[in-house]
């Protein structure tokens, strides 16, 4: 008899109905777990809310406008501030349901119970409504974000978290619609997970092992009522830092989100990529949610228990930490566990290796907004069982002046966007003086940081979603957001930026040839750093998005990646792949521990050392614009040298020697012309000028010490 | 919408032909035709030529029965596969537990050709 013959034969005692409300057979439900599921002979559901005084199962038939029924829960269906009941017969694939919460209406003390409306379920694995990207919403429907039931029985066969030290990461940060949604990108289904699966083989070739996803959680990608200025187009809600629920996977970024697959989809994507080696961290936005404050709508959790899930001023006003109009009050013991129980879910049925947390200095916010010393809720993500291999990384401030880059409450566990990394790199590569003795701290995995936390604490960057492409960071002085409706009053303006002398695109082709070089050198830079690298999509071929470094709306040619560029700006698209491979050659660039400047005593050279024109004497002084550095260790036998010119002039460098038979070979020198850029580790070629090396204006140039084969 | 199944017996095994929808609603009578034909231990192939539409639960069901062959060392195969409903099934990772006709005559052929 197979297993499921035999569980065909188990029949459980609680399969059978005990009352019947408005029509249909039920019982009392479990209240664990939260949220709707299918159970032998129906459906259970259980959701929360303290202060509701009854509530109501509101079901549709699927995609219809008026409900089919709607059940109040008896009252002995009720445990503690639970209310949980089995509805037998129901069809779980062709219904969709919410709650009706009712209440006291009461703002200042935090109430905001209206039975009129349908609120989606919290913890609803699946949402329709918005199954489509793009499709305008029809309004006129009360009831806009479906909640629905699915099984979760995806057959992930031996797929297995991959635990990729984090030291050894390289991640690639982009958005799923963004990635393949441009027409010459050549997939079946543009702009889905099943897209963005087809260009695994590319991610591959690259050499990144994590990608790290924009916001898959369901958005409302329609939800910004502005228009382009300049061209009267609808602008959206692109990025999708507004999540409408957090359980669900966004149906609009799935080819199959009409036919409600979306959950298999984005499973079957993640199991592809772990099957490359990729691993999967996601972007989530616990910090605020998209009922804005008290003029948003109500979706969810204000209508279920406004008091609970938001942070309140006495007056009962919505504290506006998040710079969107409310602020999720984290560290309530039932909100707490409501994002572990989310976060859960993602590892356990998704797989999901990690997690970016947007604005997660507000996760260490008592419920009255002061900062934490000891914040609860990170406590228990850095400790829980199901997360605990998982990457916890903190966006760590947030957009009411709180930062906490190098003071985040770690627990051993949370690393940080370097936001310092990225500042002092940028200002390096564009020429500022003043910087030579930070750029030294930062590429060594900002020790005066994440002491004690050890370098991969520190996600380095240089582009993220948010600001300026590399291309653009190199092309403009300035932001150019005039798109996004705004008068150019979005987006930061701290972008550290220089245009190489023309801003925006130009036909000269030293300016250009200036842009290309300064690329390479942000990329040269920031795979031989000591932390997590982290690139933005579309920076490895050049991407631009003609200077706006905002462009969470633009649903556009502008956040596309275009895969044209592949070919057109194939010269910095190797020169990535062959840095990503150089940083996977050499262990002493992703050591687990910060350099020390301790002797190796088989080589007698320290795991780090600093060079100038001379060797051993680098120059500290406030002009300085030239810094080189060694390194060696980490079981690796060569020694890496890596020396960095912003300086507008070319520099004679005297090389340190090496010991025993270990000659230098070139690897990169961001100088010279494609082919001479770079080459492929382990070809370096040996220089013929043993002790010295010209390295040009503005450029870097990476050494390799070791023997010749046969030596 | 409804769905119908018929059996077709050959020397070689048994065909089941199946017409319509497969859904949550119809999946259970499509379980219903299809377990005892799998029990009875002869290869089968499942002809959709004629289904417009599987639904995730029909998925699923497909998924089942073609475990439950696994288990019983029974070849399944499915047949005339539409291009929506085979992207469908590639999008959710179906389509790669299932030998599928078109696969099933590549490999025949492969094998074919490495005997000459």
């Amino acid at each position: 008899m197979t297993e499921a013959a035999r569980s065909e034969q188990v029949r459980r005692i609680d399969a059978y109905p005990t009352h019947e409300v408005g029509g249909y057979r039920v019982r009392a439900g479990k209240p664990f777990p939260f949220g709707a599921n299918v159970v032998p002979g129906g459906v259970s559901f259980s959701v929360f809310s303290d202060q509701a005084t009854s509530m109501t199962l509101v079901i549709y038939r699927r995609g219809e406008s008026e409900p089919m029924a709607e059940l109040e829960f008896p009252e002995e269906f009720r445990m503690g501030s639970v209310f949980a009941m089995t509805v037998f017969g129901l069809d779980h694939e062709n219904i969709e349901y919410g709650y009706r919460a009712d209440g006291p209406f009461d703002p200042v003390v935090g109430h905001r119970f209206d039975a009129r409306q349908v609120l989606s379920d919290p913890y609803a694995r699946l949402i329709a409504g918005r199954d489509v990207w793009g499709v305008p919403p029809d309004y006129s429907r009360g009831y806009q974000y479906r909640s629905r039931v699915c099984l979760q029985d995806f057959d992930w066969g031996d797929d297995t978290p991959l635990r990729i030290p984090a030291e050894d990461l390289v991640v690639y940060e982009t958005h799923v619609r963004g990635f393949t949604r441009h027409p010459n990108s050549g997939v079946t289904a543009p702009g889905t997970f099943a897209g963005l699966r087809e260009k695994i083989p590319y991610l591959k070739e690259l050499g990144v092992n994590c990608i790290e996803l924009l916001p898959v959680f369901e958005f409302d990608e329609s939800d910004n009522p502005r228009t382009n200025p300049e061209t009267g187009e609808k602008l959206y809600d692109y990025w999708g830092y507004n999540t409408v629920s957090f359980f669900a996977p966004k149906a609009g970024y799935a080819a199959t989100g009409r036919y409600g697959m979306q959950g298999d989809e984005l499973r079957t994507l993640i199991k592809d990529l772990h099957a490359a080696g990729i691993e999967v961290i996601l972007d989530v936005v616990f910090n605020h949610t998209a009922e804005g404050n008290e003029m948003g709508p109500t979706i969810s959790f204000k209508g279920l228990d406004n008091a609970t899930y938001y942070m309140l001023t006495p007056e009962g006003y919505y504290f506006n930490f998040s710079g969107t109009g409310n602020t999720v009050n984290c560290n309530h013991p039932v909100v707490r566990n409501y994002v572990l129980d989310c976060l859960r879910h993602w590892v356990a049925d998704y797989h999901i290796d990690g997690f970016r947390f947007d604005l997660a200095a507000i996760l260490g916010r008592a419920l009255d907004g002061t900062p934490l010393p000891n914040p609860p809720l990170l406590e228990l993500l850095a400790f829980d069982p199901v997360l605990r291999h998982t990457k916890l990384i903190a966006e760590a401030w947030d957009a009411a002046g709180l930062y906490e880059v190098g003071n985040f409450p770690a627990y051993g566990r949370w690393a940080e966007w370097n936001g310092k990394y990225r500042d002092t790199v940028r200002r390096f590569i564009k020429g500022d003086s003043g910087v030579v003795g930070e750029l030294a701290t930062r590429i060594a995995g900002s020790p005066d940081l994440y002491a004690g936390r050890g370098p991969a604490a520190s996600v380095n960057f240089l582009t993220a979603h948010d600001g300026f492409s590399l291309a653009d960071m190199v092309a403009y002085n300035d932001k150019h957001n005039e798109a996004n409706g705004e008068n150019n009053n979005d987006g930061a303006n701290d972008n550290n930026s220089w245009n190489c002398g023309v801003e925006g695109p130009t036909e000269d082709p030293e300016i250009n040839a200036l842009r290309t070089r300064q690329m390479k050198n942000a990329l040269a830079i920031l795979l031989i750093s000591q932390g997590i690298p982290m690139l933005l999509s579309g920076d490895e071929v050049a991407r631009s998005q003609q200077g706006n470094n905002n462009t969470y709306c633009q649903d556009n040619e502008l956040s596309w990646f275009d895969w044209d560029l592949v070919e057109q700006n194939a010269e910095l698209l190797n020169f990535t792949r062959q840095m990503i491979a150089f940083r996977k050659h050499h262990r002493e660039l992703r050591s687990t521990d910060h350099p020390t400047g301790a002797i190796r005593a088989d080589l007698g050279l320290p795991d780090i050392s600093w060079h100038g024109e001379r060797a051993w004497q680098p120059d500290w002084s406030p002009d300085s614009r030239l810094l080189a550095v060694a390194r060696c260790g980490s079981g690796d036998d060569d020694v890496v040298y890596v020396a960095m010119n912003s300086h507008w002039e070319a520099h004679d460098l005297e090389l340190p020697a090496l010991p025993g038979r270990r000659t230098w070979h070139l690897f990169a020198d961001t100088g010279a012309g494609a082919p001479h850029d770079i080459t492929a580790p382990g070809t370096e070629t040996e220089l013929e000028n043993a002790g010295k090396y010209l390295i040009g204006p503005r450029s870097v140039v990476i050494l390799v010490g070791r023997t010749n084969e046969g030596d | 919408m409804t769905l119908h199944v018929k059996e077709r017996r050959n020397k070689t095994g048994t065909v089941l032909v199946a017409t319509g929808e497969i859904n949550s609603e119809t999946s259970g009578s499509l379980l219903g035709a299809l377990l005892p034909l799998v029990r009875e231990g002869r290869p089968l192939k499942i002809d959709l030529t004629a289904v417009t539409y599987v639904s995730s639960a029909g998925l699923r069901t497909l998924l089942v029965v073609y475990r439950e062959a696994q288990h019983a060392g029974v070849a399944v195969t499915l047949y005339g596969v539409s291009e929506e409903v085979r992207f469908v099934m590639s999008a959710t990772g179906f389509l790669d537990f299932f030998e599928t006709g078109e696969a099933a005559a590549a490999t025949a052929k492969a094998a074919a050709k490495a005997t000459r």
